[in-house]
């Protein structure tokens, strides 16, 4: 009784208690409110860029995925360094040894007992390298295209766009297959410029992928070129170019890299099924489907040389897509699904 | 009146749309003094912002076109001129101020960026330290507190009315002989309005640029402007100093305008408003534009057969023209009007 009595005439020791005990929760030590007149612009300018790094860092699945991607290129970029043998090294002693951690052959020896982990990460080096070359130029070519049509629509629109839907409407893997058979079956060399064939690869699917960028990018423009801030850039004497480039492009961006992690994924995909089919990378390079169509021969007894080179695709593509996935929700915050 | 540094003379401008041609703009004529602000006023439609946006070549063509007038720029014909002549002289010697700041910026680039930008567009050899700092002295003019660090910022941290002083900023960074406003205080609150007005003010004082100020805002031409061109169905009706045409209007149309225009000098029960609507641009009444809808023309057959020519009237030194038949009719009118509004 005697305490409750007491607690009405004394609370003003209760109040500064739990004023430190605010100061002393942790969550809220940082808090600095800063108030004072001029505190409107005392917070911290954000950039769209910095809010669109928020969200994307708050999308944990994105984020692994990213963390795992960003590890397997280090792996694919230091490959020479990392793989314990060479992607050719011969040990005719050892074939067709199953995954075991004696000599470090994790992924298991091939019919010639070549080292599988390091023809593996080889094989990660060139398929990656061929899938970014390609969706960089691919996103360059179908940008291009896509901005000048939305720009300055009319005829130019008419004729551009009409090129994209009859590259749209080529059987896709009979032109793959023709073109690399044609052109891409060797190294070779134009105007004193040596073109190793994996490129020729990359040139031939990039040929084909830029359409899904070119019809984004148009869309956009056609849209944005309504825009007053685009008249008004006009009217500061602004020139088309300048425009476009200056004006315009970066209010695609978000679009555009979400597209082009896409192209990754699928360029991946689409290079592992013709090397697969053996009219895509040539050996001596690896690459991820070559290795898969050299151990399909062997069934289940030899199950390794097909398991490992097959889960590495589906793990790349599967990180690829999520990240782009992150990033449209990070950059088209109205397109999101509802997460947080 | 002093060598006009913007003659347009004669210009039409038209429209091709799916249900005929409209004829956005017929004939207009006006000048532009150096360093006089000359309002241009009328309804929604009235050809106001077009006749501007056609002589820089901002209209787009098609469906636009300009079949004849000329618009003479220190002596260059800015309707034949070469695009990439009038690219030079937009945003330089020509800069023009948007009606919605909202819009107008681009929301990826800082406020600084794209004031800069104006300024290296024009002048090759700047670099890019000396357009950051005159771009930062740009915003302390036009009255941005901390334009050293909101030079940095993004237009979505910009409320409405600093958005508009950075438009402005924006449009005399190259010291423009003419600034062309565009319903510059339309998209804002009316206290921002005052706040803008005063901007305008301060720029023009900076850059002794002349200004064409285009808007429905009576109250805004009253407080802004030397001389008014009162536009209506792309034509130019009435063309007078400010207090001519507040005290004296000579054509029904502005008389319509003033009489619907709420004021605190006068006490109105209500406001009389224009009877009927803005004609059709594509098929506009035959003869005077404005008779289907005039108090004074009652029904006159010439209103209906012939347009009104622009001509002088009024026997004041100030030049003041109005394009109606019965003009001298509304003499004693307008000075009867002021009697009870004074």
């Amino acid at each position: 009784m005697t305490e409750r009595s007491a607690e009405p005439v004394a609370p003003e020791p209760v109040q500064p208690a739990a004023g430190a005990a605010l100061a002393a929760d942790p969550a809220l030590a940082d808090v600095d409110l800063g108030l004072s007149y001029d505190s409107g612009v005392e917070l911290k300018a954000r950039s769209q860029w910095a809010y669109a790094r928020m969200r994307f860092f708050r999308h944990r699945l994105a984020v692994g995925s990213l963390i795992v991607l960003i590890l397997i290129c280090l792996v694919a970029v230091f490959a020479p360094q990392l793989a314990p043998y060479g992607f050719d090294e011969l040990d005719l002693d050892n074939i067709t040894a199953s995954p075991t951690l004696e000599g470090w052959h994790l992924f298991g020896t091939d019919q010639l007992g070549r080292d599988y982990l390091s023809r593996v990460i080889f094989g990660v080096r060139t398929s990656l390298w061929v899938a970014v070359f390609v969706a960089l130029l691919s996103t360059a070519i179908g940008t291009a295209i896509g901005a000048i049509a939305g720009y300055y629509g009319g005829q130019v629109d008419n004729l551009l766009m009409r090129f994209t839907d009859l590259i749209l409407t080529l059987p896709g893997l009979a032109v793959l297959l023709t073109a690399a058979v044609f052109f891409g079956a060797n190294d070779s060399e134009v105007f004193g410029i040596m073109i190793p064939q994996p490129m020729k690869i990359g040139l031939i699917l990039a040929f084909l992928f830029w359409t899904a960028v070119a019809r984004i990018v148009r869309g956009l423009f056609l849209s944005l070129r309504e825009k007053e801030f685009v008249e008004a850039a006009k009217a500061a004497g602004a020139g088309d170019m300048r425009i476009i480039v200056r004006h315009m492009l970066p209010n695609c961006v978000g679009p555009i890299v979400v597209n082009t992690t896409l192209v990754v994924a699928a360029a991946i995909l689409v290079e592992a099924a013709l090397s697969f089919l053996g009219f895509g990378i040539q050996p001596p390079n690896a690459a991820l489907g070559k290795l898969i169509a050299d151990g399909q021969g062997e069934g289940f007894n030899l199950w390794w040389l097909v398991t490992f080179p097959g889960l590495v695709i589906v793990v790349i593509a599967l990180c690829i897509n999520f990240v782009g996935d992150g990033l449209r929700d990070a950059l088209d915050p109205t397109q999101r699904r509802t997460r947080t | 009146m002093a060598q006009p540094i913007l003659e347009i003379r004669d210009l039409t401008v038209e429209f091709d749309t799916e249900d005929g041609v409209v004829r956005a703009v017929t004939g207009v004529s006006y000048d532009l003094a150096p360093g006089e602000v000359l309002g241009i006023v009328g309804e929604s439609g009235s050809g106001k912002s077009v006749s501007m946006l056609s002589v820089l070549g901002l209209i787009p063509k098609p469906p636009g076109r300009i079949p004849s007038g000329h618009a003479t720029f220190e002596g260059e014909d800015l309707l034949t001129m070469s695009s990439s002549r009038l690219r030079d002289l937009r945003g330089g010697r020509i800069a023009m101020i948007f009606q919605d700041p909202m819009t107008s910026l681009n929301p990826v680039l800082t406020i600084g960026d794209q004031i800069s930008e104006a300024i290296l567009v024009h002048n090759s050899g700047t670099s890019d330290d000396d357009a950051r700092k005159r771009t930062v002295e740009l915003l302390e003019l036009v009255g941005v507190p901390f334009a050293e660090r909101r030079v940095d910022q993004y237009p979505h941290e910009f409320s409405g009315g600093m958005r508009q002083r950075a438009m402005i900023a924006m449009a005399i960074a190259n010291d423009p002989a003419v600034l062309i406003a565009d319903e510059p205080t339309t998209a804002l609150d009316v206290t921002i309005q005052a706040q803008i007005v005063e901007v305008l003010k301060a720029a023009q004082r900076e850059t002794h640029a002349a200004i064409v100020l285009i808007t429905h805002d009576l109250g805004l031409v009253a407080e802004l402007a030397d001389r008014v061109v009162v536009m209506y169905a792309g034509r130019v009706v009435e063309l007078a100093d400010v207090f001519t045409i507040f005290n004296e209007p000579r054509h029904p149309y502005t008389i319509g305008l003033m009489n619907s225009l709420a004021r605190l000098d006068a006490d109105l029960d209500r406001l009389e408003p224009i009877p009927g609507q803005p004609p059709s641009l594509i098929t506009p009444p035959p003869g005077c534009a404005f008779h289907p809808r005039c108090a004074i023309s009652q029904g006159r057959a010439i209103c209906r057969t012939e347009v009104p020519p622009l001509k002088a009237v009024g026997v004041q030194e100030a030049p003041h023209d109005s394009a109606c038949h019965f003009a001298d009719e509304l003499a004693n009118l307008g000075a009867a009007r002021a009697g009870t509004a004074s």
